[in-house]
């Protein structure tokens, strides 16, 4: 027996694996440095990290990086900029800024909250702490809310990273505190930051 | 209670040059750089230190496994630690930064490697800031960069922040990341030792690893080897997570019965709760049991039996929660964190989610359970790195130890879905009669 199979645009089974894709245009060359403007502060950061390395393309994590701050998120501009400076093409980059997570190809908020939800934060209540986060901030244009596999904080669960500041343990009540901290570019939460947190008394183990 | 990496660890301002030196640090790097290369790299062997990443291989051996040319080499520290469960390197780098630089000195040395790396995943921003600013200090101070502490070797040391990939931390997809392209494991051979970062021999270390290394050039082979049991030198610093009162890193002797680990130091589970299950070294390894609490910790008795001590992070789990839920949670994270270069792992995680969401929904039967049993077997060991078999083997020690409480699931679970919007198995195309497959369900779809 046969069935249609329901297909999306130039045949593909899959939508969207082409998003980046204009089928009738040439590849993307290196750009070129009089047609693409490159912020100065941005070009000299990126400069210094392709001199750390023997190879010019390792800087190509920290660059993006370095971009993504610059401009919210990987645009296509950000990435052309970057690709510019490093003498890549940006089909190069964009293969990196799909693969990693902390890289952003769609508009963001500036604010990035990372809340952890594998196994000992979920196990310590962290589906509850995020959905107080959702009810907090909604639908804030400023503010980049999203779940996050395991940042490396188990001892401070359920915790999150706020622009890479880590705080736990969190109640579902911190979430407004938070929320306010961030929009009020105070310290957040500063009592339960991971940097105050001593290593546990090492007690006798027999 | 011995402290070795953790000796002062609170003490405010170690991860200072000034505080550092006080406390007696860089003084093995001038005793190392007297010695000859070889007598480091035996002391090294001899220790019996082993890998604390996960593999848990002689570090020796695997510095001497690099080529005695002078052709341009590499020591690249794996500071990428998204184990879940695991945050010990976090507290190593953070509180005590210098000693791991003094190890990564030490140990380029032995290997003849002229260019140091630390690869550091790229949300641990504070501790790479804070790693950065030690770098520029022992650079300031001689203890890196050209002809260190005026000897002839040049030794350059540089913090590299990943962008966040689980898969980074894995030796080859890591020197990929390294150079700027998506974190893939490579085939091996050749193994990075020959051919690496660049092409170039390398030798990829651990931090806690290369944390131990001053100690054991400070103490001698004798002094460090009164650390811990046969096979398995040294102190370990554990990481104690999950359903436990005191969760934290607490540095113990190997060969520490884990009973004293989980209930001695970490408080053990909330009052009035027991041991379900527990991961010994991260969600990667295969779960043991609440009888399992009196094997003595360490390399060769987490071998023997069937789990491993992996990063050594300890992840327990009390009797309030269901093993479902955990595996979900496992199967999940390895599914989002598989690079996709090799099929077994990118559809072999993508379908062990599916069919452990059919057993949490209500339409799976007993022979799902089998299914799912022979995908974990058909994972390990097919591709290119361990990635997979990271979310194979405690699956399948999950089905093995708990396959009533998945039977008991499954059977209510349908018994409550039965009322609602369940595809009928007459639905299904093709066979008559089938039970639900381990394939989606056709129901909706046009004939």
């Amino acid at each position: 027996m046969t069935r249609d199979v329901v297909r999306f645009e130039h045949g593909s089974r899959v939508p969207g694996w082409d998003d980046a894709v204009d089928l009738t245009k040439d590849p993307a060359q290196i750009p070129d440095p009089a047609t693409t403007p490159v912020p100065p502060e941005l070009r000299a950061q990126i400069e210094e990290y392709m001199s750390r390395y023997p190879d010019r393309r390792s800087a190509a994590l920290p660059a993006l990086r370095a971009a993504q701050n610059h401009h919210t998120y990987c645009s296509p501009e950000a990435v052309d900029q970057v690709a510019c400076v490093m003498r890549v093409t940006p089909a190069y980059l964009a293969a990196l800024t799909t693969f990693y997570d902390m890289l952003e190809t769609e508009p963001k908020g500036t604010h990035a909250v990372y809340v952890c939800t594998n196994i000992s934060c979920s196990l310590n209540g962290a589906e509850e702490l995020y959905e107080a986060f959702q009810e907090a901030i909604g639908e804030d244009p400023d503010i980049n809310l999203r779940t996050f596999e395991c940042l490396g904080a188990c001892d401070i669960a359920p915790m999150a990273s706020v622009d890479g500041t880590y705080i736990g343990p969190l109640a579902p009540g911190d979430a407004v505190t938070v929320r306010d901290d961030i929009k009020a570019d105070r310290p957040v939460l500063d009592a339960k930051q991971l940097r105050h947190r001593k290593v546990v008394p090492q007690g006798d183990p027999s | 209670m011995t402290a070795l990496l953790f000796e002062n660890i609170d003490e405010e301002g170690l991860n200072t040059l000034e505080v550092y030196e006080r406390r007696g640090g860089y003084r093995s790097l001038p005793k190392a750089l007297a010695m000859t290369r070889d007598e480091v790299l035996d002391t090294l062997v001899e220790s019996g230190l082993r890998g604390r990443g996960g593999a848990g291989f002689s570090m020796g051996k695997k510095a001497s496994f690099l080529p005695k040319t002078d052709m341009e080499k590499y020591l690249v520290c794996n500071a990428d630690e998204s184990e879940p469960g695991a945050f010990k390197d976090r507290e190593l780098m953070q509180k005590n930064p210098h000693q791991l630089i003094e190890g990564i000195m030490i140990g380029a040395y032995a290997a003849g490697a002229n260019r140091a790396f630390i690869f550091i995943r790229g949300e641990y921003d504070f501790q790479a800031d804070i790693l950065e600013a030690a770098v520029a200090e022992a650079y300031e101070a001689g203890y890196a960069g050209e002809r260190i502490l005026d000897s002839e070797h040049t030794i350059t040391l540089v913090v590299h922040r990943g962008a966040g990939a689980y898969i980074c931390g894995e030796e080859t997809a890591l020197l990929d990341g390294l150079e700027g392209k998506r974190g893939s494991p490579r085939l091996k051979p050749p193994f990075p030792a020959n051919q690496g970062l660049y092409q170039g021999p390398t030798l990829i270390n651990n931090v806690e690893t290369l944390c131990n290394v001053p100690h054991i050039i400070r103490l001698g082979v004798e002094g460090f080897t009164k650390h811990g049991v046969e096979g398995s030198r040294g102190t370990k610093v554990v990481s104690v997570s999950g359903n436990v009162q005191r969760p934290g890193n607490y540095e113990v002797e190997l060969g520490t019965p884990s009973r004293n680990i989980i209930y001695g130091l970490a408080g053990g589970p909330p009052e009035g709760r027991e041991v379900k299950f527990w991961f010994p070294g991260g969600s990667s390894a295969p779960i043991l049991t609440g009888d399992d609490l009196d094997l003595p910790y360490d390399f060769d008795s987490m071998a023997k039996a069937g789990s491993m001590l992996g990063s050594g992070s300890i992840i327990v789990i009390d009797d309030s929660n269901a093993v479902l839920d955990v595996a979900l949670k496992v199967a999940k994270f390895y599914r989002h964190e598989s690079c996709g270069k090799c099929t077994p792992c990118r559809e072999g995680t993508n379908w062990t989610v599916k069919m452990l969401e059919r057993i949490e929904r209500g339409e799976a039967t007993p022979m799902d359970l089998e299914i799912m049993a022979g995908v974990q077997e058909r994972i390990i060991g097919n591709c290119l790195c361990v990635l997979g078999d990271s979310m194979a083997m405690p699956i399948g020690s999950m089905i093995k130890k708990f396959r009533d409480e998945f039977e008991a699931h499954i059977e209510r679970a349908r018994a409550e879905a039965d009322g609602g919007p369940v595809p009928e198995p007459s639905a299904l195309v093709g066979v008559a009669g089938a039970e639900p497959g381990p394939y989606p369900s056709t129901a909706d779809a046009e004939d």
